[in-house]
């Protein structure tokens, strides 16, 4: 099984589940047309809550990502976020981010500092602008 | 069906000898939920299972069970017919074998399901011919599962189900009853100290402490809005107190500001910055840590 949400990481299991799937569709590990494992035995298989499944398939299907075929199961959207270009554009990332990292650290901040750093400004809690100092 | 499966207002018990056991407690438990119900020992856990199955009534308040007032005695016993109860005891007839045990059992409940009694007994290795007493612990309780989980109920309540089973038992029984909500449709209720299974198979929970409820809600919910702020200062933290809604418990060390938030930490953070902080961390937190967290809360505020 490709998915595997972490109930102890504090965000929530349908969110990390949502991920998971985009994150297969960018890689190509799911392409579109083919089908997700449905609720159930998905619920089963990671023993998690069958509601918790049920609200990530409904979010997914909300964005796009997926189609809910009624009887018939989910399965990748046809129009699924550009599978090859996110591979692409994460491939391209990469760089960026070693490069700022390596900046940081000859800045002599350590890696336990970058990773708040980057977490703190994913979680939107510095755009106000004030920083240290 | 009903909305919800348990549904409980201003519930409150006090005991003959002066124990308040339960004081105003809420509950709001969605139909075909696994519900996790945590506290402490002695917050009163067991009494709200025992008045939601009738064994006990309450002094005050409001309870209903599938949509049945469950104060009422003959309500109680519908609603006993149409629940699977374990209890952490796992009372069995310790002289009986496992095969004479569910058929004994299976002969109460009208919608007894002959399929699952095979599935279950299968998936859990039971050995049908043994005698309870014989049983290991495990086995016990995989057995008593096997008896609430077969009798067709629409609602099982478990207390405490899963104390003291190993970790390879401990899944199937947890996989057992995702299976048993996704396929049937039926609503779980457990409580349990072992917050790793409530984080995994729950999607609400509710904290209880000292009879009352002290958090309640989608764990997702509660997991996505729960955050503890680490807010340093160049001096020492001023003592002024945090006015931001959502903050539940702040300690100061020299200079640094731990906040324990339930919520709007994004505000909590500004309005520190107001304040001049040096470094504000935002950090998400466990079921663990929120279960800890609000039961001290709880426990500063009554003190």
């Amino acid at each position: 099984m490709i998915f595997r949400p972490n109930p102890s990481l504090g965000v929530p299991i349908y969110l990390q589940l949502m991920e998971q799937v985009k994150h297969a569709v960018e890689t190509g590990a799911l392409r579109a047309g083919e089908q997700l494992p449905g609720i159930r035995p998905l619920a089963e298989e990671l023993v998690i809550n069958p509601n918790t499944v049920a609200k990530a398939y409904r979010e997914l299907e909300h964005e796009g990502v997926i189609e809910l075929r009624h009887g018939a199961g989910a399965f990748v959207s046809a129009t699924a976020p550009k599978s090859k270009k996110g591979a692409d554009a994460v491939r391209l990332a990469l760089p960026i981010v070693s490069a700022a990292i390596e900046k940081l650290r000859g800045k002599g901040l350590s890696d336990e500092e970058i990773r708040r750093l980057f977490e703190a400004e994913l979680a939107g809690l510095t755009k106000t602008g004030a920083q240290h100092d | 069906m009903t909305e919800f499966a348990i549904e409980t207002s201003d519930l409150r018990k006090t005991y003959s000898d002066g124990n308040e056991a339960l004081r105003g407690l809420t509950l709001q438990v969605p139909t075909g939920s696994i519900f996790g119900f945590l506290g402490k020992n002695g917050a009163g856990k067991t009494t709200t299972i025992k008045v939601l199955l009738g064994m006990t009534h309450p002094t005050s308040g409001d309870v209903r069970v599938l949509g049945l007032p469950a104060a009422q005695q003959s309500a109680s016993v519908s609603i006993r017919r149409r629940t699977g109860f374990v209890s952490e005891e796992k009372d069995l007839y310790d002289s009986m074998t496992v095969e004479e045990i569910t058929r004994f059992t299976a002969g109460f409940f009208p919608r007894w399901r002959a399929d699952l009694e095979v599935r279950y007994l299968r998936a859990f290795d039971l050995p049908v011919a043994r005698r309870v007493k014989k049983l290991s612990r495990g086995m016990r309780t995989k057995l008593a599962l096997l008896l609430a989980l077969c009798r067709g109920a629409d609602l099982l309540v478990l207390d405490e189900p899963m104390s003291g089973l190993d970790p390879a038992v401990n899944e199937e029984v947890l996989q057992a009853l995702v299976r048993h909500v996704a396929d049937e449709g039926a609503t779980v209720f457990f409580s349990s100290h072992q917050l790793a299974d409530i984080d995994q198979i729950a999607d609400h929970v509710a904290v209880v402490d000292r009879g009352r409820t002290v958090v309640a809600g989608p764990l997702d919910d509660i997991r996505a809005s729960y955050r503890r702020l680490q807010i340093v200062f160049d001096r020492d933290a001023p003592a002024a107190t945090l006015r931001s809604p959502g903050v539940i418990r702040t300690k100061r060390e020299g200079r640094v500001l731990t906040v324990f938030a339930s919520g709007g930490a994004e505000a909590i953070a500004a309005e520190a910055r107001a304040l001049n902080a040096a470094s504000v961390d935002v950090m998400p937190l466990t079921l663990k840590e929120i279960f800890l967290e609000t039961v001290n809360a709880s426990a500063e505020v009554e003190n």
